[in-house]
């Protein structure tokens, strides 16, 4: 920029420059898909504003009624009916996403929910109202209603992307089934971001803080604890760490757990009053945080009970949740190699931070009170918000994550090999070297886990995959390189090569907690939104940005060497450049497709001639490293 | 006459968008602005830094913020499909090198390994030097011993000088071009970053069970 400082001309860096006519693509959202609330909030140049229903509440209860007429009802209204119709509504969801049948919490014997697990395992199916529903579907109606709440709020304009927080502890299982949740509400997920991540995001613009920060997540049904080094925009996760089952959820359950001990023991009580027991449970929490005591009336079966609980005696039942969070605390401190005191603040973040037990803890471990400046419900939404804004408009902040879990895959008698260690910053790419253990072996099976335990039975299974076609060769002679990618959404990606022979395999992953091809596309074709066109607009659209982006790069290279060609070369080009644009305005994309190959066609010999140049020029010493030089730190 | 026409060539690549001359090593085309492929540049050489071992920390994580800053794919979340893969590639790129660079052990077995002399940091558990093994098992054997705060905290301490000097060591090495030497140091390097390990994790459950 100027000397003077006097900016004139807002220059987008090269390969940061909007696309154009971003507007097509509708707006961008933060959604911060919670256990218990959900909140969507819309920022513009970083003004963010936290979008209400239209009783001025935030909140949007995630919770889901399936009623008789096949009608679907998300959120408050939903919530009330659970006390009538506890059989028709689903709530906490997200405890479930990527999970099995052993990842379900019991009540007094009893599950809040009618399950039933596939015929060869996998992720846990719902039976409500007469339906089977996957956690998928169920998050998916979820998704739907914030997006009819952002669209309303918006004044009617199509929200149809949308950055998605997730717990950072989530595992890969449980990302993947909250991307294919929102594509079956019809949602682009632009980036799955980790709900700490947000939150710091939220903090550091608002405060501009600077330094290394905690925050300490504890929503409805997860527990996050990220230690972030903020600097100058940039924000750095340097460890990460948490329960995905463990919340509020979980000191509902004690509580409902003591209430129900002090009834008579009667009948087994059903999937029905265990959510009702629940919800009277939560209720009584959530009251002891402004009071001392109180008394509840559970109705089950026909009789009804009143149960009094004071706040020391809730305390003691939560007690053992909190000591866990703290216990996780101190291993993420150790994991970012700092001492307690090199924390420079604690943000709080999600409900369950409302509990006086949870403050004074927090307090006594990081020696500091903690900030909750921002409210804990929407803080999370507002990062999101933020992040949506930087990806679509650009930004100046940057988010740099890490992998929460260690990623590694089964060897000789069940022990995981680690090959991605947990706290790595992704991207990231790394790469294994397998061979083969009989002569002519053609085939290998490949059992990739996460988590932190040195048998493969204590962790995680992601996925399964078998490589194939491995050349026959001697025991040991092979050598296939595996690679594992984990994206900046924290997802992973695995490919395989045959080093000996150069043989690219593709890689089937059947994911062990996932919903098949098969079962994502039957559902998307069941789904309320019209899945198949709006398949054909995404590869519409996605045809149109590389359209453009052709369009753009010939436009540029006749801009400096428009020299090199003749008029007749220069009208055809011209002529296939309009062509592409004509065909941008339509909707075929074979056309765009055509008229891009077209283009490039008419364009090969003027990239010849550009070339020579190159060579000649770089030959007589002038350097072609026009932006490299100016390349560096900041 | 040739070979420079050879080397011209090479530092020139067509640009796969707008198809033009672009530098190997640039990062975005100067004509189109399209990001260009990490390419198989060192880790040094990658985040503009001179090869040494003896980096400047606080440079390292600043060039490392400023590449990340253009090059990560939140920059790139509205592009084209292949302009967001690229980027995917850089920040893999950029988060191998600064991962690599950070941690001594690693950086030191990787300037060897640009000198031609590879470490082998993988090979678990068997030490081929009587004397390192000695002293290692020695180390290993009072810290399992270390009954009290204090004397855990006092081995803990010891350990962590030890895994200093050490870097000095190699420092002193490499520099000196006794790469032999080096390459035997940092050996010794991993082993004591691991007894000092061991011990800062006991000095923690210790003092913990203290409370």
């Amino acid at each position: 920029m100027s000397d003077d400082g006097l900016v004139l001309l807002q220059l987008h860096e090269p390969g940061e420059t909007p696309v154009p006519h971003q507007d097509e693509a509708g707006l961008a959202v933060g959604i911060d898909l919670g256990t218990t609330n959900s909140v969507v909030a819309f920022s513009f140049d970083t003004e963010v504003e936290v979008l209400k229903d239209e009783n001025g509440k935030a909140l949007i209860p995630s919770v889901v009624h399936y009623k008789d007429d096949g009608s679907v009802v998300v959120g408050r209204e939903a919530r009330e009916a659970i006390l009538e119709s506890p059989d028709q509504v689903v709530s906490s969801i997200k405890r479930l996403m990527g999970r099995g049948l052993e990842d379900v919490k019991s009540l007094a014997g009893t599950l809040p929910y009618d399950v039933e697990v596939p015929p060869e395992g996998g992720m846990v199916r719902l039976r409500v109202a007469g339906r089977t529903l996957t956690p998928v579907a169920i998050s998916a109606h979820i998704l739907m209603a914030i997006k009819d709440r952002a669209e309303q709020a918006m004044l009617g304009k199509a929200v149809t992307r949308a950055v998605i927080t997730v717990p950072a502890y989530f595992d890969d299982a449980a990302r993947t089934a909250t991307k294919d949740a929102a594509r079956l509400a019809d949602i682009e997920v632009l980036r799955l971001v980790n709900e700490p991540t947000a939150a710091a995001l939220a903090y550091g613009l608002d405060n501009s803080v600077e330094g290394l920060y905690a925050v300490y997540d504890l929503g409805g049904g997860t527990f996050d604890i990220s230690i972030l080094k903020m600097e100058k925009g940039v924000f750095q996760v340097k460890a990460t760490g948490g329960d995905a089952v463990l919340g509020g959820d979980d000191i509902d359950h004690a509580v409902a757990e003591y209430f129900l001990a002090q009834r008579q023991a009667g009948a087994a009580i059903t999937a029905g009053e265990v959510k009702q027991a629940l919800m009277t449970a939560r209720v009584a929490k959530e009251c002891l945080t402004g009071r001392q005591s109180g008394e509840w009336m559970i109705e089950l079966d026909g009789t009804a009970s009143r149960h009094s609980l004071t706040r020391d005696e809730l305390e003691k039942l939560a007690a053992p949740f909190v000591e866990r969070t703290i216990e996780i605390c101190r291993g993420v401190v150790e994991d970012a190699g700092i001492d307690v005191s090199d924390i420079q603040g604690v943000v709080l973040v999600g409900g369950s931070t409302r509990m006086p037990l949870v403050r004074k803890r927090v307090a006594e471990f990081f020696g500091r009170e903690p900030l909750s400046d921002i409210n804990p419900d929407e803080v999370v939404a507002v990062g999101a918000a933020l992040q949506a804004e930087a990806l679509t408009r650009g930004s100046d902040t940057l988010l740099l994550d890490v992998t929460p879990l260690s990623l590694g895959i089964e060897t000789m008698g069940g022990i995981v090999e680690k090959v991605i260690p947990r706290n790595t910053p992704i991207p990231v790419a790394m790469a294994q070297e397998f061979t083969t253990y009989q002569d002519g072996q053609s085939a290998m099976s490949i059992h990739v886990v996460q988590g932190e335990r040195e048998m493969v039975d204590q962790c995680r299974s992601l996925a399964r995959f078998v490589l194939r076609g491995i050349p026959p060769m001697a025991a040991g002679a092979a050598r296939i390189r595996v690679t594992f990618q984990v994206d900046a959404d924290g997802l992973l990606t695995v490919s395989a090569q045959e080093m000996t022979t150069g043989i690219e395999q593709h890689v089937a992953v059947k994911p062990s907690y996932g919903l098949s091809d098969d079962e994502m596309a039957n559902m998307l074709r069941d789904s309320l939104v019209h899945a198949k066109d709006d398949m054909a607009q995404r590869l519409l659209t996605e045809s149109v940005v590389e359209a453009r982006r052709s369009v753009l790069a010939v436009k540029s290279a006749l801009g400096v060497d428009s020299d090199l060609l003749s008029d007749d070369e220069r009208q055809a080009i011209d002529a296939a450049i309009e062509a592409v644009e004509t065909a941008c305005a339509g909707t075929d994309r074979d056309a765009v497709n055509a008229a891009v190959e077209t283009l490039e066609d008419s364009t090969k010999g003027f990239a010849e001639k550009r070339m020579d140049r190159g060579i000649r020029q770089a030959l007589a010493g002038v350097s072609v490293e026009r932006l490299d030089d100016a390349l560096g730190g900041e | 006459m040739t070979a420079s026409i050879a080397t011209a060539a090479a530092s020139v690549v067509p640009c796969w968008s707008c198809k033009g001359p672009v530098a190997t090593r640039a990062l975005f085309c100067s004509v189109c602005g399209a990001v260009q492929g990490p390419g198989t540049i060192d880790h040094f050489s990658r985040l503009g830094l001179q090869p040494t071992f003896d980096i400047d920390l606080d440079l390292l994580e600043k060039q490392y913020f400023g590449f990340q800053r253009r090059l990560h794919p939140d920059r790139f979340a509205a592009k084209s499909a292949k302009e967001r893969a690229l980027s995917q590639s850089q920040a893999t790129a950029l988060n191998e090198a600064y991962e690599t660079l950070k941690d001594p052990l690693k950086r030191a077995a990787y300037v060897l390994d640009l000198k031609g002399h590879k470490v082998d940091l993988t090979a678990c558990g068997t030490i081929n030097d009587p004397v390192l093994l000695m002293e290692q098992m020695e180390k290993r054997e009072a810290i399992a011993e270390a009954d009290t705060v204090d004397t855990i905290t006092k081995l803990s301490a010891e350990a962590d000088t030890e895994v200093i000097a050490c870097q000095c060591h190699i420092s002193a090495a490499i520099n000196a071009g006794a790469f032999e030497e080096a390459v035997h140091l940092t050996i010794r390097l991993k082993y004591l970053a691991k007894l000092a390990e061991e011990a800062r994790t006991k000095k923690t459950r210790m003092t913990r069970a203290m409370r």
